[in-house]
């Protein structure tokens, strides 16, 4: 199986740099429309946001495929969603605003819907560092904690996209369904992994255990000074107890 | 700021204006050499179409600065046109639907002489200039565009506004059979309504444009007649008007009823207020290339010297 998967990871890695393909072609020829700036905010900044949203939907197809392999297609795709996301800032301050850290300074500043680019940004800028065996390493228990930002990265990616809009606010909404149903799916499980545990181990109810004494049967015993006995007992107590 | 575009129709899928116009004459022809068989009239009144390009109009000298136009498809390609379409590209292709000959302008309101008004006539009686002015949209790109038009002070004072006349309501076509989003009430409220201050509208700038490039207003850019304001932000520049009516109180405009805490009813261009959700510091230069740098906006579009003594007494953040 050796071979089948290593191709497999070719391809797909192949794949994810399509659209750069694409998008470097439409440079070439001047075919990006009449604001072609503004058009590679949007097609580099989509582009991120469709492999961010790939990257989420790896746990959930793990959960229902038991397929262990994916968790690395899973870091792969983070990673190509951070490559997308750094060329969209890297148009924003190098071709739009042309390195005047002025005008860029304000432009943050004034800008709403680019502070949440920003914070999505930083996050995804994190896991990627962060994601290489090293960086696991170096995190221990952290790095998951680190890593579920990754769920505030992507509210941030949305409302980014959805703030910058002036008006018709179809347009994002098919991501939007989407990213709602991989929360969804999570949620779901989380709901289900938690009754499980309370199927097991009954951890809302309370159990006291007691020691009382009972009067002895007189025929089981030849001892006649001894007419009590301890028994334990468990009850139930409140939860306000 | 973003409006997506999803996909750019070649410009050569577009079809060429004129052979809109000839496909237009073509058929006037045959309706006319039709109407002159059966009834044994001339058909060469038919044939009599509105000018299509002006030639030898003069260029007015308003501003004072002489400003390059922005590459005439550039133009005539990116335009918000909600009526139609959310996209600035497909816009072009679906306005050409639009019946715009004949066309008539109702005048009407606080005014002495109320009247309709057939465009021909209005274009005929006013001396049409050339007016090349900075185009400044709310979503923070320009354009510099060469209108051709005359004031809008000069239609009014035909109309006689009374002195109870404060505000100026424009109000454009309403055509849901050709505009899909009017149709389906998508997003706005239609027809699409906009209003100035009667001081704004009298103001030597503000025009009624008819054309631009020396040729007819192309269908996606307002045909046949649209307000041109250039100090204000583009949505204030109403298209395809119908309706010119002068009011006592302000009217409610499309995008402030909208979203009144993100449009104003000035929307006057102010790099110092910017949009609650985005800048208006700067502004992408629509027609360079990728190296032409950001223009640093302007207050009133850099118009401040003719219009500022307009709102000399009010807080331009509070009446932004």
């Amino acid at each position: 199986m050796f071979l089948p998967s290593i191709s497999l990871w070719l391809f797909i890695t192949l794949a994810c740099f399509l659209p750069l393909v694409g998008i470097s072609l439409d440079i070439a020829s001047n075919n990006l429309g009449v604001d072609p700036i503004q058009a590679l905010h949007i097609r580099l900044g989509d582009w991120s946001l469709r492999f961010l949203w790939l990257t989420l939907t790896i746990t959930p197809l793990q959960t229902i495929t038991k397929w262990r392999k994916m968790a690395d297609y899973r870091q792969m795709l983070g990673l190509v969603a951070f490559f997308y996301a750094s060329l969209h800032v890297i148009v924003y301050i190098l071709v739009d605003h042309g390195l005047d850290w002025h005008l860029i300074a304000v432009d943050i500043i004034e800008s709403p819907y680019i502070w949440l680019g920003v914070l999505a940004y930083l996050i995804i800028f994190a896991l990627a560092i962060s994601s290489p065996k090293f960086g696991k390493k170096y995190l221990g228990k952290n790095w998951k904690k680190l890593h579920r930002l990754i769920y505030l990265a992507a509210i941030a990616v949305i409302i980014h996209y959805y703030w910058q809009l002036k008006g018709n606010l179809a347009e994002p909404l098919f991501y939007l369904i989407l990213i709602l149903l991989l929360f969804g799916f999570r949620i779901a499980v989380w709901i289900k992994n938690r009754q499980f545990n309370r199927m097991m181990i009954p951890s809302t109810r309370k159990i006291r255990v007691k020691t009382v004494q009972r009067p002895l049967d007189v025929k089981q015993t030849d001892i006649p000074s001894k007419t009590m006995q301890n028994e334990l007992v468990i009850e139930e107590v409140d939860m306000d107890d | 700021m973003i409006i997506k575009t999803h996909k750019d129709i070649p410009s050569n899928e577009i079809t060429d204006p004129l052979v809109f116009k000839q496909r237009r004459q073509i058929i006037k022809a045959m309706m006319g050499s039709l109407a002159a068989g059966v009834a044994g009239v001339s058909a060469s009144s038919a044939l009599a179409e509105p000018v299509s390009v002006w030639s030898n109009i003069p260029k007015a000298n308003t501003t004072g600065e002489s400003l390059i136009a922005t590459p005439s498809d550039i133009v005539k390609n990116h335009t918000n046109y909600y009526e139609f379409t959310f996209n600035k590209t497909d816009a072009t292709q679906l306005a050409q639907s639009l019946p715009t000959d004949p066309w008539s302008v109702e005048i009407s309101g606080e005014v002495e002489n109320p009247a309709v008004y057939h465009l021909e006539d209005i274009l005929s009686q006013q001396s049409l200039q050339e007016y090349i002015y900075r185009f400044r949209c709310v979503e923070a790109w320009s354009m510099v565009v060469p209108w051709i038009g005359f004031p809008l002070a000069n239609l009014l004072k035909m109309a006689k506004p009374l002195s109870s006349a404060q505000f100026v309501q424009f109000t454009a076509i309403y055509d849901p059979k050709t505009m899909p989003n009017q149709r389906d009430n998508a997003m706005l409220e239609w027809p699409y309504v906009e209003g100035l201050r009667i001081d704004e509208a009298m103001h030597h700038l503000t025009i009624l444009a008819a054309g631009m490039y020396g040729e007819r207003m192309p269908k996606q850019n307002g045909a046949p007649l649209r307000l041109v304001v250039p100090w204000k932000y583009g949505f204030k520049s109403i298209k395809a008007i119908v309706k010119i009516e002068l009011v006592k109180r302000p009217p409610v405009t499309t995008w402030n009823k909208y979203a009144p805490s993100d449009y104003g009813f000035y929307s006057n261009v102010n790099p110092e207020v910017p949009h609650p959700r985005w800048s208006q510091n700067s502004e992408r230069q629509l027609g360079g290339s990728f190296f032409t740098p950001r223009r640093k906006t302007e207050l009133f579009n850099g118009y401040g010297s003719q219009v500022a003594s307009l709102y000399s007494d009010m807080d331009l953040r509070h009446f932004f």
